[in-house]
């Protein structure tokens, strides 16, 4: 049987506010337990939760961002169920009228082309803390320092075919985000989360099959291996005429598998009802307008101008707009040098090799964008030869100084004047008659082969300075000029 | 030499004492504590006293009034129901679950009047977690009612309510989430006003309904309600629902000028239901205020009988989710050795809520959940908005409403214990105000038997200054309001 893979996901992006949703204290990751949950987070009893106005600002970016309708009219609910890391008993969160309403992303996809890919919805609300089970022999910690974090839950339509597309949209999401500035996108610190709702079905069908949910799962890689462990699992029970459990599951990175967490047959009723210890948030076109107003360029818009400012492929433009520190980087050596694509090449090649070689951020490059430029900029007016800027390209990661310096202090400079080149092919040829014999012999497709043997003494004598298309012409003209 | 004389003085006349310094806060102070040491055993209308917090912050208020830049409240002691935090100060709740509850914090209500120079001699007792109309819920133990040792106090503020009336403090703090101020100041003959919802602050509040909770004054006058709802009032950046609009001077406002004042008598609350001896009393009073003025106009509250059915689906739910944090885990009571988290939850909640809580929240939890939403909580909040309707077009005629605060007056203990419906009924006249969110108040309307009857005035959003005026009116007119109960025989 051959199935389809039908997928929608859930992201709890966690908003870079300095302070909580709905109380003053700090969201800074790694501090000691409970030491950033004040009164309202530990859900004492008298406490009220106050909206902080960053976390509805930054979701109407996030909206404006994906292109989707903003709720005039937004409400809190809460969401009641127990659990030691829940203080309050609920959680606030926005169940019957979410702030972001519906919308379609479209994701940039390998080959160049744009997958849409529809939102439901985005709303804010509050994460819960956390239990600990490693500290004490016989009883759970509880850590409330996340408890109140503001998370924006994205929820999409079950458009998702393929591990590739979820991925490629989780990329995008990232991407986007952290253009907007409303998260870190740290992964590894739970600042998006994804949860993976999987079905299967006859190719062919337009009915859903029964879905599993793949709860938290925190990287990239992750999703992609837990999408194909539970797409295989589903398909063997499929296959020798199983029925699958509706359920919530696990993956376990550690044996590439997913496993039960809870059943849906203790499912939770979580009994939401407005918020009535908070006002509806009410969003005016003005407001509307004045978010829109201060969004940044957008990767969409970014990837569309690298292509037609500076000629870039989809493809070049595809890898460096997503991080913004890396575009950013691309456009200062672009500007500079006002050599595009090969600052693109630079980048995206030896920079990036280096930089990952080196685990590096584009932000911790030892090379500034003003050092590549200065190298790209003498490659392009002769003084350098391609060959010789990898010496260079060393020279500036070591912090030897600038290209020009570089150049100057290990004497790389390219010998283009054609008295010292002339010079250099008359002594070539003076000492290997033999090789000049063959090659008169020779016709003129195997002409151009044994010309190499030339260059390469030239360039060995020379220490690579030669000027290659200079020597070239050259070269050729005084063998072909032999008799 | 002080006689007993200032334990019924008005907030003017104590201020007045104070200012002039003949009688010092810290024997005014004394003199309240000395009272409560008397009576709280048969009445067992304080949980806690703090007499030595007391002392301290009546020291620091006669200073400021010694440098003579003293608040019109600096100096006087007050008892706050045991509902507000207060910092360092246990606040139960009325419940086993926070029999040992020290807050860090004070509630709004608690820092404004702190703040404003005010003494607070100790903490009230109530209905656990205000569920209740007779403070028979208490897990500290009934109060009773300093008119008849036999008889409720009323309920959730009972507590504040009977401590008012014995004389125990001059000012009172109450939450009313349903009745609970009007209906107790009814029972113990005192003046208990439920301010507009977002006139007070319910940061620090231990809640119970959060969207239908508010605070007010209870005192012996209208006038001393005002004094109190100035200092109590106003926008609180910590409670969202806390509203941005101007506080007056609510003494200043009480010009007891009630000429052509329109005030309407609702057909439903006086219709063949009503006690005919309490719908008398009621009617001598609005005929007193028609007297000094006022004009008697007959409207219609034609939504009012699903007030009970809609107020018992909302605040429960309400109440189910805001009850949820107790349990065991953080603060208050957890069960011994409990065997796993399911059993801690289980018997924390079992063993630490009483039993009208427990079917509270079970009512609620039944009113939210899946499938009953909309049958439920979903048609109640419809309801709501129709009796909040119903009020807004009467306003469009009238100034005030008025009827009862109570059906009846204070009942004996357990005659309405075993029948929770019985109990509600004792509501039927209060809990639509608090759907509709408007102030209201209770003012003394005479006694029935020797045991006092109230009158409900109900006003317009933000408009406590009228239902307020009114009631001074009343009080300048009759001595209703100074009828004490006759506790001095028990004393001697």
């Amino acid at each position: 049987m051959t199935w389809e893979t039908v997928m929608g996901l859930e992201v709890h992006l966690q908003l870079a506010t300095q302070s909580k949703i709905f109380s003053g204290s700090s969201t800074q990751f790694g501090a000691p337990p409970n030491a950033q949950a004040n009164a309202v987070d530990l859900g004492m009893p008298g406490m009220l939760p106050v909206l902080n106005e960053k976390a509805v600002r930054f979701a109407v970016k996030f909206g404006l961002g994906i292109g989707a309708r903003i709720g005039e009219r937004s409400i809190f609910d809460r969401k009641n169920y127990f659990y030691p890391d829940l203080p309050k008993g609920y959680q606030i969160s926005q169940f019957f009228s979410p702030i972001v309403c519906e919308g379609v992303f479209e994701v940039p996809m390998g080959d160049g082309s744009l997958l849409p890919i529809r939102i439901t919805r985005a709303h804010l609300e509050e994460d819960a803390g956390k239990s600990v089970h490693d500290i004490f022999t016989q009883e759970s910690g509880i850590d409330l320092n996340r408890a109140g974090t503001p998370l924006l839950e994205i929820v999409t339509e079950p458009d998702f075919r393929s591990a590739d597309e979820a991925v490629a949209y989780l990329k995008a999401l990232h991407s986007l985000v952290t253009y907007l500035g409303i998260s870190d996108g740290n992964m590894a610190e739970g600042s998006m989360r994804c949860d993976i709702n999987i079905s299967l079905r006859q190719k062919g069908s337009d009915a859903l099959g029964t879905r599993t949910e793949i709860k938290n799962v925190n990287s990239f890689r992750f999703v992609e291996r837990a999408i194909h462990s539970e797409v295989e699992r589903q398909a063997d029970i499929l296959d020798s005429g199983g029925t699958i459990t509706q359920e919530t599951r696990l993956y376990d990175a550690e044996r590439d598998e997913t496993r039960s967490m809870r059943s849906k047959e203790v499912a939770n009723d979580y009994r939401y009802f407005p918020e009535p210890d908070l006002l509806p948030i009410d969003i005016d076109q003005n407001y509307i307008d004045a978010v829109r107003a201060s969004l940044p360029e957008l990767p969409a818009a970014k990837r569309a101008r690298f292509h037609n400012d500076y000629q870039l492929s989809e493809y070049d433009a595809a890898l460096l707009v997503p991080d913004h520190a890396l575009a950013a980087f691309f456009e200062e050596v672009a500007t500079l040098s006002g050599a595009a694509k090969p600052a693109a090449n630079w980048i995206l090649g030896d920079l990036a090799g280096a930089l990952n070689r080196a685990e590096l951020t584009i932000e911790e490059s030892p090379i500034s964008a003003e050092g590549l430029a200065g190298l790209i900029m003498r490659i392009e007016d002769g003084t350098l030869s391609s060959k010789l800027a990898k010496q260079v390209f060393d020279g500036l990661w070591q912090a030897q100084g600038t290209a020009d310096e570089i150049i100057a202090a290990r004497g790389l400079k390219q010998v283009s004047d054609s008295g010292q080149l002339e010079q250099m092919v008359d002594d070539v040829i003076a000492a290997n008659p033999d090789q000049v014999a063959q090659y008169l012999a020779a016709d003129e497709p195997k002409r151009k082969k044994l010309s190499g043997f030339f260059v390469g003494q030239i360039m060995k004598a020379s220490q690579g300075q030669a000027n290659p298309k200079l020597l070239n012409e050259l070269l050729i003209n005084k063998l072909n000029n032999q008799s | 030499m002080v006689d007993s004389a200032p334990l019924n003085a008005s907030v003017s006349d104590l201020h007045q004492l104070l200012k002039d310094r003949a009688i010092s806060s810290e024997e005014l102070t004394n003199a309240f504590l000395k009272r409560i040491d008397q009576l709280n055993g048969q009445l067992n209308a304080v949980v806690t006293v703090c007499p030595e917090q007391a002392i301290a912050d009546a020291r620091r208020a006669d200073e400021q009034l010694s440098r003579g830049d003293a608040h019109i409240l600096t100096g006087i002691p007050l008892l706050h129901k045991d509902i507000f935090c207060t910092r360092g100060v246990r606040t139960t709740c009325g419940s086993r679950m926070l029999e040992d509850f020290i807050p860090a914090y004070d509630a709004t209500v608690v820092a404004k009047l702190k703040a404003a120079g005010m003494v607070m001699l100790g903490k009230c007792n109530m209905d656990e977690f205000a569920m209740g109309s007779s403070n028979e819920t208490s897990f500290f133990g009934a109060v009773k009612n300093p008119w008849d040792p036999n008889c409720v106090p009323g309920g959730s503020s009972g507590g504040s309510a009977a401590a008012l009336a014995a004389g125990m403090a001059p000012l009172v703090t109450g939450t009313d989430t349903g009745g609970s101020i009007r209906q107790p100041a009814s029972l113990c003959g005192v003046t208990g006003l439920k301010p507009t919802y977002g006139r007070v602050s319910r940061l620090g509040i231990i809640a119970f309904a959060s969207s239908l909770d508010q605070a007010g004054p209870m005192a012996r006058s209208a006038a001393d309600c005002a004094h109190m709802l100035t200092a109590m009032a106003g926008l609180d950046a910590g409670d969202s629902t806390s509203a941005d609009r101007a506080v007056p001077d609510f003494f200043s406002e009480l010009t007891g000028d009630v000429d052509g004042l329109r005030i309407g008598i609702p057909r439903e609350y006086f219709n063949d239901d009503l006690n005919p001896e309490v719908r008398e009393r009621i009617m001598s009073a609005l005929t007193q205020l028609e007297k000094a003025g006022a004009l008697l106009v007959d409207i219609e509250l034609p939504h009012s009988h699903y007030a009970i059915a809609t107020y018992y689906v909302l605040a429960p739910a309400e109440a189910s989710a805001n009850l949820a944090r107790y349990d065991g885990v953080r603060f208050g009571y957890r069960c011994d050795n409990p065997s796993d988290l399911e059993d801690l939850y289980l018997r924390s909640r079992s063993e630490g809520f009483g039993e009208e809580v427990q079917r509270r929240i079970l009512v609620g939890t039944y009113a939210l959940s899946a499938g009953f939403y909309d049958a439920y909580f979903n048609k109640a909040q419809q309801v709501r908005r129709v009796i909040s309707e119903d009020f807004h077009k009467a306003f469009q005629s009238v100034d005030v409403i008025a009827g009862p605060s109570a059906p009846g007056v204070a009942f004996p203990f357990g005659a309405k214990q075993q029948d929770p419906v019985a109990m509600y009924m004792e509501d039927i006249y209060t809990l639509a105000v608090n759907l509709a969110g408007l102030p209201g108040l209770s003012a003394p309307a005479g006694l029935i038997n020797g045991m006092p009857v109230g009158l409900q005035l109900i006003g317009k959003a933000f408009d406590e200054s009228t239902i307020l005026n009114a009631a001074h009116r009343l009080q300048l007119d009759t001595d209703w309001h100074e009828a004490r109960p006759a506790l001095e025989d028990s004393l001697a």
